[in-house]
């Protein structure tokens, strides 16, 4: 019951990265394009936006509820960058309603789209950041340790960073393919498929920074990698695909982008998960934190397996409407 | 700033931000389906108008509650992880069922907000109410997790460690059943009459249909909740007699233990003293409202050591405050029935959409305190009797300035929000007064 719980967080992770993980990458393509995109980048997530966050919740009810000193861990030693994000949240969540409700002022406007753009960038970047810190496993709570080392210590290092920058480069990616399903016009499609051929040779170089970085900071990513043979499989076929997305954007064929492009990121994660599983937090001392000794006991994984499985299947039926109605429909939104 | 007090005044200042939205994001939903309904069945535009202004309303509401709830399901662990380690396992049970009830709400909200000219119209109609049937669920689903705090159950606590985890005993603890009717009841009149309060404000301006059929709408709800809450609310103390002694005698500045235990309304507690002064005092009637009997005993606080006390003047103040408003609201609710009913030239009359202009805040006001009885009351228990909140505090130094922080953020976004939506107004009001 604790791997089936552990399982279905995984999936909202990943739910989330493609999901929420695109509109995060919206506000950092219209950084890109220099507000060029925000029309479009509007059209294609505001009916979505809302629902595809709640991917965020689920996984960190999953955590409180099921692997309880994950939680606690985490949030005692990433403080500082989870702060970060929730900040970051709070104004692109807000600035991006705000823009979409206003009545139409060019100044206010022009505010809430920075706002949304400055935020969407900073909020990935520090999520990186704070996934780096778990992964790296600088993580101490020994309070004969000074503030630095606890506090600081496990996020501000190069590894961390250029997760950071991996994620912001990698959503962007993600909100550029799926924005290539909304255009109509000719000429932002020539540029968007433009910028997500570059934005794949970005993404080759920053996964390589984060292999360099880790090295960087004494955590071993290539050979942990060499090691596991299901994450080689995995980077393996995320390359493979490569090709195949590029010919399929030069043949403008937007379902097959798509598909390729979210089937990459699930490798990668899944080749993450590969070398990192059964430890989900790495520590610098004592026993890491596995899914066994993290997780709650049998009584309330029971429960919440229940609570997620019901869930699932109220969820995923509305959520397939919603995406019905919305996303595979010709001619979005005059009214929007 | 001392670091314990900084956790608690940042937990304090979120999830006072926090309710304010999620009230409005919970009750104005079924203010818009009933508007979109009227419309579909009396063919009235004002009555689209409205659905879609509210509709407006709603999705900044929303959102903005959306992004401070995520907030908070971090902020309890970064601020007290110990409490959260421990009783994450034990009262996450209904959180795990919130999320699905959120999760659809926002699914329903979206095919509401963009599915106006998508949705058949009864389908679209179909989507505001399960918006509405959506955020009453999870409003109740947090407020049976936080009752768990006032009644911990499902578990039995051994050299500090939880055994034994029912997780469905925990969520269906003592406190639940009453806190939550309590709660769905506030978010209803505090919601109602502070829609009802800003249409009545405009109405004053411009008499309009559009206003007055809002404030039919808003107050058609906010009265009966105004009316059931008094019956709520003698439910829930007579709760708190029973589970937690200690906060009763504190919302009554109550410190011996006496049988004809009077009630006292208003007056400062003079703690050192243990009195209260300037009060008027009902004899009999806190043994009364306590216990359904005028003779029996109402422990006070005598009976525990002064380290448990929760902080009396506070508790105190906002106990008496809420009671003031809840009543005062009633008594609005008892005249709108009235006009409703029999006297309907009432309902048209300056004096009336004056009183409901100076109700806008006041539910709202009613609210906060009602949280603050529930919150500092509890205290200096974060799960009762059994862990302290100073002790589940986070090991990092600088609580103060991740404080000053979030509370500068709320302020900032506070602001905007009304900014935004007096814009809004505006607009609305132009609309109808360049049509006439």
């Amino acid at each position: 019951m604790t791997e089936l719980n552990f399982a279905i967080l995984t999936i909202s992770l990943l739910l989330y990265v493609l999901l929420g993980g695109a509109d995060f990458g919206g506000g950092i393509l219209e950084l890109l394009t220099r507000g060029k995109a925000s029309g479009i980048v509007t059209r294609a997530i505001a009916p979505v936006w809302e629902a595809n966050h709640m991917w965020l919740i689920l996984v960190v009810v999953i955590l409180f509820v099921g692997f309880p000193t994950v939680y606690s861990t985490v949030l005692t030693a990433l403080h500082i960058p989870v702060l970060l994000v929730l900040i970051g949240i709070i104004f692109r969540g807000s600035a991006f309603t705000f823009r979409h409700y206003d009545i139409e002022e060019v100044t206010p406007k022009a505010i809430y789209s920075a706002i949304f753009r400055y935020s969407s960038l900073f909020t990935t970047f520090f999520l990186g950041v704070t996934l780096g810190g778990i992964i790296l496993g600088e993580i101490s709570l020994d309070h004969n340790n000074g503030f630095y080392a606890i506090y600081i210590h496990p996020w501000l290092n190069f590894f961390s960073f250029s997760l950071g920058i991996f994620l912001v480069v990698l959503f962007a990616f993600l909100a550029n393919i799926y924005t290539l399903g909304e255009i109509k016009e000719e000429v932002h499609l020539r540029r968007f498929t433009r910028l997500a051929k570059r934005m794949i040779l970005v993404l080759v170089f920053a996964g390589a920074l984060v292999f360099v970085a880790a090295e960087l900071d004494g955590h071993s990513l290539f050979y942990e990698f060499y090691h596991s043979p299901a994450s080689i499989i995995s980077v393996v076929l995320a390359t493979i695909a490569l090709p195949f997305l590029w010919i399929n954007l030069n043949r403008n064929n937007r379902t097959w982008v798509r598909i390729t492009a979210a089937f990459q990121t699930i490798m990668i994660v899944a080749g993450w998960f590969a070398i990192q599983f059964p430890v989900v937090v790495k520590m610098k001392e004592g026993p890491d934190l596995t899914i066994q000794n993290a997780g709650a006991p049998p009584e309330t994984q029971f429960y919440l397996l229940i609570a997620l499985v019901v869930g699932v299947l109220i969820v995923f039926p509305a959520m397939g409407y919603l995406y019905k109605t919305f996303k595979f429909k010709k001619g979005i939104s005059s009214e929007i | 700033m001392d670091e314990f007090l900084a956790a608690r005044m940042q937990m304090g200042v979120s999830l006072g931000f926090h309710i304010v939205f999620a009230c409005i994001g919970m009750v104005m939903p079924w203010f818009m389906f009933v508007a979109e309904w009227k419309w579909l069945k009396t063919n009235n535009p004002v009555y689209l108008d409205l659905a879609k202004a509210w509709a407006k309303g709603v999705a900044i509401f929303f959102a903005v509650g959306a992004v401070s709830g995520t907030v908070l399901s971090f902020e309890l662990g970064m601020l007290w992880p110990t409490f959260m380690e421990h009783a994450g396992p034990i009262f996450g049970l209904p959180f795990s069922w919130e999320g699905t009830a959120f999760f659809l709400e926002a699914i329903a909200l979206g095919l509401f907000l963009y599915g106006w000219n998508r949705l058949n119209k009864w389908v679209h109609l179909y989507t505001g109410l399960v918006v509405g049937i959506a955020g009453v669920l999870s409003g109740i689903f947090v407020v049976s997790a936080n009752a768990w705090m006032n009644a911990p159950a499902g578990f039995d606590w051994v050299n500090g460690q939880a055994e034994n985890i029912d997780p469905v005993k925990a969520m269906f603890n003592k406190a639940w059943f009453s806190q939550a009717h309590h709660m769905t009841i506030a978010a209803f009149s505090a919601t109602g009459f502070a829609v009802a309060g800003v249409h009545a404000l405009l109405y004053l301006k411009n008499k309009l249909e559009i206003h007055a059929k809002a404030i039919t709408i808003a107050l058609s709800f906010a009265a009966v909740a105004a009316l059931l809450q008094p019956i709520s609310g003698d439910l829930a103390a007579k709760n708190v007699a029973k589970l937690q002694p200690a906060k009763l005698a504190a919302f009554e500045s109550h410190f011996k233990t006496t049988t004809r235990a009077p009630l006292i309304i208003g007056g400062i507690p003079d703690v050192e003293n243990e009195d209260v002064k300037h009060a008027i005092k009902l004899p009999g009637f806190l043994s009364f409202l306590a216990h359904g009997d005028f003779n029996a005993e109402v422990k006070g606080l005598e009976e525990f050591p002064r380290e448990e006390w929760p902080p009396i003047p506070i508790v105190h103040y906002s106990f008496q405050l809420m009671v003031a408003i809840g009543m005062f609201l009633a008594l609005l609710g008892v005249i709108f029935l009235a006009g409703r009913l029999k006297w309907k030239h009432w309902l048209g009359k300056k004096w009336w959409m004056k009183l409901l202009t100076i109700a806008t805040p006041l539910g709202f006001i009613a609210v906060e305190a009602g949280w603050i009885v529930t919150e500092v009351g509890r205290q200096p228990w974060i799960i009762y009797g059994i862990m302290k909140t100073r002790d589940s505090l986070t090991p990092m130094p600088g609580i103060q300035y991740t404080f000053y922080t979030i509370t500068a953020v709320y302020l900032l976004l506070s602001f905007i929000v009304i900014w935004l939506l007096s814009r809004q107004i505006r607009l609305l009001q132009s609309k109808y007064l360049s049509n006439d």
